[in-house]
């Protein structure tokens, strides 16, 4: 046992836990904190406006598969940590957020820079504490690096007071006892079965395969798995890239902007094996009406999850890679069948596509050239109509290669997490699809991505709009743009330049892969700026509320 | 349909907010919620009474399973268990109905605590049935006021909820 002070046991449990970075901006009380940074190895990034240092957490996580860490002071600052946390909460992204927080003598008097962080951020957290007193800082910490990582992955925070931080302890670093949390992974083998006998029999199975595959390493089983069985297979947004997005078995992306055949192939199926994935209402369309025909088999973590939002039939809880792994054990090799013909002929007779130009640069045509050029890269997005493109028109081939605010659907959070995703990993080219309005969230890490030398690449697709909202109310309210304009949208190239980043712009078609090649070779921070068509639509669309099948082709 | 359902929980700061806050934000509806210590000073229980379909109450208890300082939650069957509720009841009371109010009183074994010469305070134990049946019968007197603890419920026989 050694003794220390509580700003240095934190420390000492982040080495522990293997952590390497930790993305904050100080305050008043997390002072003590940060005078232990400062001579700590520990790498600290510095970033301009909390809720990145929570989204970089959270591209860095997503692109390691660690656990992301992020610090801000009480009040404010942790407040707007709130947005990053929700955020990771809904697309289940283990981290561990640390705020600080006032003296405890002072906690509930309203102290100057207190807010009940604890409290504000309980629906949003796996879980949180508040420490109140330093001994037990080795314990708090143990678990949330437990607790976010295990199981269904989540953000844990940590409200760290100010006298918790200057206080001494003794420390050692305790065995874990957590008697209420207990998360499954060893999986049933009665429901494995029964799940196997049901895909062997099935005439027409579909794999809906999620987030899940991707967080618990199960791409390499689930390929297995697909291709024993010749089951199709589509996934969600967060699930993008768990299967190779070029082979013949593959739907591409289901659901409100999914394609047509992955659409069709739900709704025609016989037996539905969903893996790590939750029926969300932007992918079920109307939910009476999902899947009409099919059985339906579920694998997730989370036995929360399974008849939640439909009736399955074959519930399995556990771990998916360990799931499809006995699955596997337990099928045998499917030959092509009249319903393979029949998806492969909707995919012939439905691909996404758009309408070319020759003279306007069509979002679309940004994010193939992007694929063309690099194809390995690490796409992260923002939201709207740019993270539907690069989810459709980038062929997605690596469960870890594609990050995208999913559950809360952020509007800037592409940017921070590109940062966090080049910081996890360095050597790969890491660009964030950004719409104009989305981009403007977080703008102000520019400064953090050139002082930090961390160099993301961002294409913003500039329609000048707040194109995705834009979509609905042409769609849907008549035409009648009410505040989706964005006016004069700021000169992307001379803010990067401002910030000390590289700046390029494309405004032909012709120019477009000359830009992307420039930008990509450059070793600084770089914004490509694509002035791309206005009025471009993401196609095809299920309305909301709609069923699958009722999926439109939508003119641009 | 109601449904009773025992807690476990840690004995640790904000447990009940957060098995509160839970209830509130997926749409829950508590019916009565009672809570106090066990024999383990570590563990608290809490008997939670719900009125939902069958779909909402296995939300109910995988999501409060989810809870990382609750140990065990059990749904608790009306056949198998026992239930008690307590309930303490001020009435209006004069020297004319007096003597039927202390019948009513002894018929429901119920104990009165209070005595003062407009009103009575009486304490009922039993289960949620019988304390709603002596509340309605003293409701010709003129209840000025009310207080019921929410159903405490545990298995018959042999078997046990236990951390
Ligand atoms: C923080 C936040 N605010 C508002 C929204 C609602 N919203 C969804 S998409 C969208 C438009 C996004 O515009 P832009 O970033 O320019 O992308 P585009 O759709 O034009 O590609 C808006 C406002 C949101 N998702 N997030």
């Amino acid at each position: 046992m050694a003794k220390m002070t509580g700003a240095q046991a934190i420390l000492e449990s982040l080495k522990r836990e293997g952590v390497d970075v930790i993305f904050g901006l100080p305050g008043g009380v997390l002072l003590p904190l940060y005078d232990a940074i400062y001579s700590s190895e520990v790498r600290h990034i510095l970033v301009r406006h909390e809720q990145a240092a929570a989204h970089a957490a959270d591209g860095y996580a997503r692109a390691t598969g660690k656990v992301g860490v992020c610090l801000a002071t009480s009040g404010p600052g942790a407040t707007n940590l709130v947005t990053g946390i929700a955020n990771a909460y809904m697309d289940s992204v283990p981290m561990v957020a640390m705020t600080g927080q006032v003296n405890t003598n002072l906690i509930g008097r309203d102290a100057f820079q207190e807010a009940d962080i604890t409290g504000i951020t309980l629906p949003i957290t796996k879980h949180n504490y508040l420490v109140r007193k330093a001994s037990e800082l080795p314990r708090v910490f143990r678990e949330a690096f437990h607790i976010a990582r295990t199981g269904r992955p989540g953000p844990v925070l940590i409200d760290l007071p100010r006298d918790v931080t200057v206080e001494e302890l003794e420390y050692s670093y305790p065995e874990l006892h957590l008697p209420g949390y207990n998360p499954s992974t060893k999986v049933h083998q009665l429901q494995i079965k029964r799940a196997a006998e049901a895909l062997m029999s099935a005439e027409r199975p579909v794999i809906y395969a999620g987030g899940g595959v991707r967080y618990a390493n199960a791409h390499q089983e689930l390929f297995e798995l697909a291709l024993k069985l010749n089951a199709p297979v589509t996934t969600t947004l967060m699930g993008v890239g768990v299967f190779p997005e070029d082979h013949p078995l593959s739907l591409g992306m289901l659901g409100m902007h999914g394609t047509k055949y992955a659409n069709y192939s739900i709704q025609g199926a016989d037996l539905i094996l969903a893996v790590g994935a939750r029926f969300d209402d932007r992918v079920t369309g109307k939910i009476a009406s999902f899947a009409p025909r099919a059985k339906i088999i579920h694998i997730d973590v989370d036995p929360a999850e399974i008849g939640k939002n439909v009736r399955v039939d074959i519930p399995v809880v556990g771990d998916a890679r360990n799931a499809l792994a006995e699955l596997n054990k337990f099928v045998t090799q499917k030959p092509w069948s009249a319903w393979n013909e029949r998806v492969s002929t909707w995919k012939c007779d439905y691909p996404l596509c758009y309408q070319k130009d020759e003279s306007v640069i069509k979002p679309q045509l940004v994010v193939e050239k992007l694929c063309e050029v690099c194809p390995d890269a690490i796409i992260v997005t923002e939201v709207g109509q740019n993270q539907m493109w690069a989810a459709q028109f980038f062929t997605h081939k690596d469960p870890s290669r594609f990050i995208s605010s999913g559950g809360l659907g952020t509007m800037g959070y592409g940017f921070p997490a590109a940062i966090g995703a080049k910081v996890g990993r360095p050597d790969c080219q890491v660009i964030d699809v950004a719409g104009d309005g989305s981009f403007q969230m977080n703008i102000q890490e520019l400064a953090t991505a050139v002082i930090n030398d961390i160099p993301v690449k961002v294409a913003v697709l500039n329609n000048g709009v707040l194109g995705m909202v834009r979509q609905w109310q042409t769609l849907f309210f008549g035409e009648r743009y009410s505040h989706t304009t964005l006016g004069q949208v700021p000169d992307f190239v001379k803010v990067a330049e401002a910030y000390g980043a590289l700046g390029l712009r494309a405004t032909k078609p012709s120019e477009v892969e000359d830009v992307i090649r420039e930008g990509l070779a450059s070793d600084k921070p770089t914004v490509m700026d694509f002035i791309v068509a206005k009025d471009e639509k993401v196609s095809p669309m299920v309305p909301a509320g709609a069923s699958l099948s009722e999926i439109l082709e939508l003119e641009s | 349909m109601k449904h009773t359902i025992a807690v476990i929980v840690e004995n640790k700061p904000g447990v009940l907010t957060r098995i509160s806050g839970l209830f509130s934000r997926r749409g829950f509806n508590i019916d009565s919620l009672s809570v106090g210590a066990t024999d383990n000073p570590d563990y608290s229980r809490m008997t939670i009474t719900v009125n939902c379909d069958e779909e909402t109450l296995e939300q109910v208890i995988k999501q409060l399973s989810k809870l990382i300082n609750v140990i065990r939650v059990s749904q608790l069957e009306p056949k198998e268990s026992v239930e008690r509720e307590l309930a303490i009841i001020k009435v209006s009371a004069n020297r004319e109905n007096r003597p039927e109010i202390m019948q009513l009183v002894s018929i429901f074994r119920a104990k009165i605590i209070d005595v003062s010469p407009r009103s009575v305070i009486i304490e009922v134990t039993g289960d949620e049935e019988k304390v709603d049946a002596i509340e309605r019968l003293l409701r010709q007197f003129g209840i000025k006021e009310l207080a019921r603890t929410g159903k405490v419920s545990m298995v018959r026989g042999t078997k046990v909820v236990q951390p």
